[in-house]
């Protein structure tokens, strides 16, 4: 037996998160250096799997396969194909750099020594989140999936509701219920929708006999096995459900504004670039691959909450007074193009949301690092608070720049490919669609320039800001990486399109769907 | 030969990569840096011009090819470089006038501590704008259309602190970014329709689509065309862009970027040909424009506003021309170049005078600066004479040729689009005399500035007046050598096609009529500044004037419908987003499963005790439905 490449990618941070939780009280900054040497062997250990997966080769590479529960069918059964390759890899790399940035937001604050603040607890529960969602893009059994789709809601839980946010207005009590409500709301929400995929999932299995993810699939594509156009309907909507909430699209999106500005920002980084890509990478694999048919039949509504969700983000974002929640609805907004291109059904679109989920995970993540960086100065998310902080810090309002450039899809940055190629593949198909979804690049704009003006232009603010010192040594080590991919991808996407390409052939036969031939080809 | 391309595109940029990222290390020659980086950008240009004009007319096209951008199934995007005559005119232009504006810039931003970002930033520029035109596809020309707004954006707000340039460039982009959606569509439209978008196979299979698909890709060209060259209805931002540095005004909001969109919509000229539609509304543009900015340029006592007014007005010239077709492309473009070489002077005679005077820019405070200023007086004059068409400079040959092709459209469209040319002719010497008459003569009304400092004008340092005389001499000669035996013609006929037309007066009449309105500008400009003392304060002035110094009440409108109109809706949607969608999906999820009664109740205390419970019982529920089918 071959070594189990793809359990190790998983069971090295669940390894790391245990034993970082381990170390003793007193040694916590060995237990940062242990959280981040694990982070760093799983990005090992994701390179390792990019270089041994073969575009070319089989739709699941690296496969393991064990029974687990005989009885009820269920597997232990592990594939990548190219699109989760490209999402373990970006999981596996925005890791270590939340780590980094994250490296003094839990520690004991010496005016609250009483509060339960454990370092080592918030660095192995972020190992524990990256080991669940690295296992969840690995699985190709359903209810394997489902479980560790459930599961890494726990470890968010207490990221949210347990180290929030020091930057606050108003008193600690009143902060920590905010806090608390933001966790609330995040687990109820998804816990909604988990329960009702979980209905999902079983009646899949009374209907399938069957978890396998590839099983189901080649006995759909070869017409063994028959479900009734209802009941896959109904399937497909509690799959979707699930997986709209944790996206998440219009209008099941509240929970992510307050989730994100309650977090602290590496927390917030780890929900939308990370954790959130679970929901759409889901919709990709899972209702397209087991419902074809229900997936085409909803494509105009799902099609129409994405178009919602793009500009109702956008505009949310211009009219938010705080820095995080406007990073926030610009994610909601973001996570509509990316819904748009899986649905939109071409090999333009659906590639395109593969390379934004990649992409959105670097852009948002660059700029929410540096707001983090800006707000741990300041001790303030409130936008009104800052002006002319490029005076005091230049990199930090230049890196905050290129995260922002990123955010609204500047053309030589990598989300530019990846929303072009959304756009194009949607407007092939549905133009009118892609017509209104291009008001975003206006809207995204607005935000992020207005944004950028409002905080690092103009006037010093005040005698806090002409002070504040500039980036430092560890906050740069974590913002120039993501900087160079960010322009790294924008020029060169190719070596992530040629692993992901094949993965959406195949996604594309599933759903029996052909691209829309040119005009002037199909005229001849 | 073809390999050196991309070093045109590429020594800018690695200009702008070390400048930005260097740090204060390069402060002393930063500046030397990238201005000897655009010289070397010239000089590959040259090189290659040499090249190319030693091959045959119908061989001289060049490509490149560096490596496949985005391959993606059924789409393709290449970086790969497309070297015509078209594209080679534009990189004389932008890497020559360029450098001598990197020049001029070292003795203009000398007091500056940020100099070297300065110089990072303009070399920027220089890579963007050099892409834009080299490119082969409209993707890659988007990112260089992108790269240029960018770099426009960093240096209208060069002076941060300064809110009125933070929001000048903020709204630069912003409006550019409306521009940007009609390039996308067009692009997607390209996509739907040619099954790609590089120039060669999109505009050689041009004809075999239907006159609906090129109006609308036209259109959509149009569009973008609009919000890069400052044309109705996306011309606001201009005016506000010069708060930049002046050397940004001569370069980008003058003599280069700003006149992309008039490289679109002639580089796409196959499918304007095939889109009477899109030709027609192109035309209007170009008409309403030159007009509107003409109308504004006579209004305005800040210096630099004025110029850009006019810019407007003459980019108004251009894309009227390249609205026309074939007939006029080459004057469109010929236009482009000698507007390059003028515009560009005259900016940075203006940045030379605001040099000279603390940085004001109010012409009603300058006055009697000819004595002062020798060598800014004879090249800003020179600049002078060829915008407004003297003859046997410049502009006389490239605005009289518009102006007949105009005219040569024929019918009423003709008459009317050649009045326009005609009438914005005479506006222009009207409000460029005005310019020069309130600068240069008259008496001296010279106030202090802020800290009380009484101006000195003095001449400028050799860096600054060199590109000046520079330019000043390719105002004076360059049409002239373009016209003679057509060499202008000529040259670009290869690319862009060309078909003589038949003005219904003769050529003779229109230069003529022309010669009449522009003494006529001329002369009142002269009885209404030159003959009367201007008053230091503007008098009220007639309505019009009202409204023109006001911009027409372009962000007038702009601020009622769309920042007001813009504010009220985020602002309702935040509060529905709050108490509507919030309250309505918890409320659902209440009628359910009494969440939202919960939800409230998990606000003092119980939050963590209760959730934890809750995922406990989906696992014991979990662990129930497994044991049942187990056992």
């Amino acid at each position: 037996m071959s070594f189990p490449l793809l359990t190790a990618t998983a069971a090295v941070p669940a390894v790391g998160a245990i034993l970082t939780a381990a170390v003793p009280a007193a040694r916590r900054t060995a237990a940062k250096w242990l959280a981040l040497l694990f982070s760093l062997a799983t990005l090992a250990l994701a390179a390792v799997v990019a270089v041994r997966f073969e575009p070319g080769g089989d739709r699941y590479q690296l496969t393991e396969s064990h029974a687990w529960i005989k009885d009820f069918g269920v597997r232990y059964e592990l594939g990548v194909d190219g699109i989760g390759v490209a999402l373990i890899a970006l999981t596996a790399l925005l890791i270590p750099f939340v780590i980094g940035a994250g490296w003094h937001d839990a520690d004991p604050l010496e005016t609250h020594s009483s509060r339960w603040r454990p370092t080592q607890g918030f660095f192995a529960l972020i190992l524990m989140v990256e080991a669940m969602v690295i296992i969840s893009f690995e699985a190709t059994d359903v209810f394997l999936f489902y479980i560790f789709f459930e599961a890494m809601l726990i470890p968010m839980y207490f990221l949210i509701g347990g180290f929030g946010d020091r930057a606050h207005t108003g008193t600690d009590e009143n902060a920590a219920a905010q806090r608390s409500y933001a966790a609330v709301k995040f687990l109820l929400y998804n816990l909604a929708g988990g329960l009702i995929m979980l209905a999902a999932v079983i009646g899949l299995y009374v209907v399938a006999g069957s978890f396998s993810l590839q099983e189901i699939t080649a006995a759909r594509a070869a017409g063994t096995l028959d479900i009734a156009t209802n009941t896959e309907r109904l399937l497909f909507l509690g799959f979707f459900f699930a997986f709209a909430v944790k996206a998440p699209l219009w209008p099941l999106h509240t929970w992510l504004p307050n989730a994100m500005g309650e977090a602290t920002a590496p927390v917030a980084v780890l929900i939308t670039a990370v954790v959130d890509k679970v929901g759409t990478f889901a919709m990709l694999r899972f209702c397209l691959g087991l419902f074809p048919e229900a997936s085409k039949w909803a494509t105009p509504v799902v099609l129409v909450l994405a178009l919602i969700s793009i500009v109702y983000g956008a505009l949310l974002a211009v009219g938010q007074r705080d820095i995080k929640r406007l990073v926030a609805y610009a994610s909601i907004s973001h996570f509509g193009f990316i819904i748009l291109g899986i649905f939109a059904m071409t090999s333009q679109g659906q590639s395109g949301a593969t390379l934004y989920m990649v992409n959105h995970g670097l852009s948002t993540a660059a700029l929410m690092l540096v707001a983090g960086f800006l707000i741990s100065r300041r001790g303030s998310r409130l936008i009104a608070d800052y002006g002319g902080v490029q005076k005091a810090a230049p990199v930090l309002a230049g890196t905050f720049l290129i995260g922002g450039l990123a955010t609204l899809s500047l053309p030589g940055l990598a989300p530019f490919v990846s929303e072009f190629l959304v756009l194009v593949g949607t407007f092939a198909r549905y133009p009118v669609a892609g017509i209104v979804a291009t008001l975003g690049i206006v809207l995204a704009a607005l935000y992020t320039l207005v944004l950028y003006q409002r905080t690092m232009t103009g006037p010093v603010k005040d005698e806090s800001i002409r002070t504040m010192p500039d980036l430092k040594f560890r906050e740069l080590l974590v913002v120039t990486p993501l900087i160079v991919f960010l322009i790294g991808l924008g020029v060169y996407p190719k070596p992530l399109t040629e692993i992901v390409n094949p993965a959406v052939e195949h996604t594309m036969s599933d759903v029996k769907q052909h691209d829309p031939e040119p005009e002037v080809e199909a005229a001849k | 030969m073809e390999n050196l391309i991309a070093l045109l595109v590429a020594a800018p940029l690695l200009g702008a990569a070390v400048l930005l990222c260097g740090g204060r290390r390069l402060d002393k020659a930063g500046h030397w840096l990238g201005t000897l980086l655009a010289g070397a950008s010239f000089a590959v240009g040259l090189a290659l011009f040499a090249d190319m004009l030693g091959r045959d007319a119908d061989d001289r096209l060049m490509t490149q090819h560096l490596f496949s951008w985005i391959p993606v199934e059924g789409f393709q995007a290449d970086l790969a470089f497309h070297l015509d005559q078209l594209s080679m005119t534009f990189v004389l232009l932008i890497s020559g006038v360029g450098t001598l504006i990197h020049m001029y810039s070292i003795g203009y931003m000398e007091h500056d501590e940020r100099r070297r970002r300065f110089f990072g930033y303009l070399n920027l520029f220089l890579a963007a704008m050099l892409l834009l035109v080299l490119a082969d596809n409209y993707l890659l020309l988007y990112v260089g259309w992108e790269g240029v707004g960018l770099a426009s954006y960093l240096l209208i707000g060069f002076w941060q602190h300064k809110p009125s340039a933070a929001t000048a460039a903020k709204k630069a982009f912003l409006v550019n970014r409306v521009g940007d959606m009609g390039l996308s569509i067009a692009i997607m439209l390209m996509f739907t329709t040619f099954g790609t978008f590089a120039f060669g196979p999109v505009l050689g299979a041009a004809d075999e689509t239907s006159e609906g698909r090129l109006t609308a890709i036209g259109l959509m060209l149009l569009l973008a065309a609009c919000g890069k060259s400052a044309q109705v209805p996306l011309q606001s931002w201009l005016g506000d862009a010069m708060e930049g540095p002046t050397p940004v005004s001569a370069l980008i909001h003058a003599a280069t970027m700003v006149t992309a969109g008039v490289y679109l919509i002639v580089r796409s000229g196959a499918i304007f040909n095939g889109a009477p539609d899109a030709q027609l509304a192109t035309v209007v543009v170009g008409a309403v424009t030159l007009l509107f900015g003409a109308i504004v340029g006579c209004a305005k006592d800040d210096i630099k506003k004025a110029l850009a007014g006019s810019t407007m007005s003459q980019i108004g010239y251009m894309v009227l021309a390249a609205g026309l077709g074939p007939i006029g492309y080459v004057f469109a473009i010929m236009h482009l170049v000698t507007h390059g070489f003028f515009k560009a002077g005259l900016f940075l005679g203006a940045g030379s005078v605001m040099h000279g005077m603390n940085d004001e820019v109010d012409m009603r405070k300058y006055g009697a600066l000819r004595k002062h200023m020798p060598v800014t007086f004879v090249t800003f004059g020179l600049g002078y004479l060829a915008i407004i068409g003297f003859p046997g400079l410049s502009g006389f040959f490239s605005k009289d040729k518009i102006i007949e092709a105009a005219f040569a459209k024929g019918g009423t469209e003709g008459w009317i689009l050649g009045g326009a040319a005609l009438l914005g002719a005479g506006i222009t010497a009207f409000y460029m005399t005005r310019v020069m008459v309130l600068t240069f003569f008259g008496e001296k009304r010279w106030q202090p500035d802020a800290d009380g400092h009484a101006p000195h004008p003095h001449e400028s340092p050799r860096s600054m007046t060199v590109p000046m005389v520079l330019l000043a001499f390719g105002s004076v000669f360059a049409g002239g050598f373009f016209s003679i035996g057509d060499r202008f013609l000529g040259w670009l006929e290869p690319v862009t096609g060309y078909t003589h037309g038949h003005p219904p007066v003769s050529a003779l009449t229109v230069t003529l009529a022309t010669m009449v309105v522009l003494a006529t500008g001329v002369a009142i400009a002269w009885a209404m500044y030159g003959r009367r003392p201007v008053p230091v304060t503007a008098p009220r002035g007639s309505l019009l004037t009202r409204a023109a110094r006001r911009d027409l009440f372009q962000d007038d409108f702009n601020h009622v419908v769309l920042v007001r109109g813009g504010e009220h809706l985020t602002r309702s949607l935040v509060y529905v987003d709050h108490t509507l969608v919030d309250g309505v999906v918890n409320g659902t999820a209440a009628s359910v499963g009494g969440l939202s009664g919960r939800l409230r109740k998990l606000q003092n205390g119980y939050a963590r005790s209760y959730a934890v419970s809750m995922f406990g019982g989906t696992a014991i529920l979990i662990a129930a439905t497994l044991l049942m089918r187990a056992v």
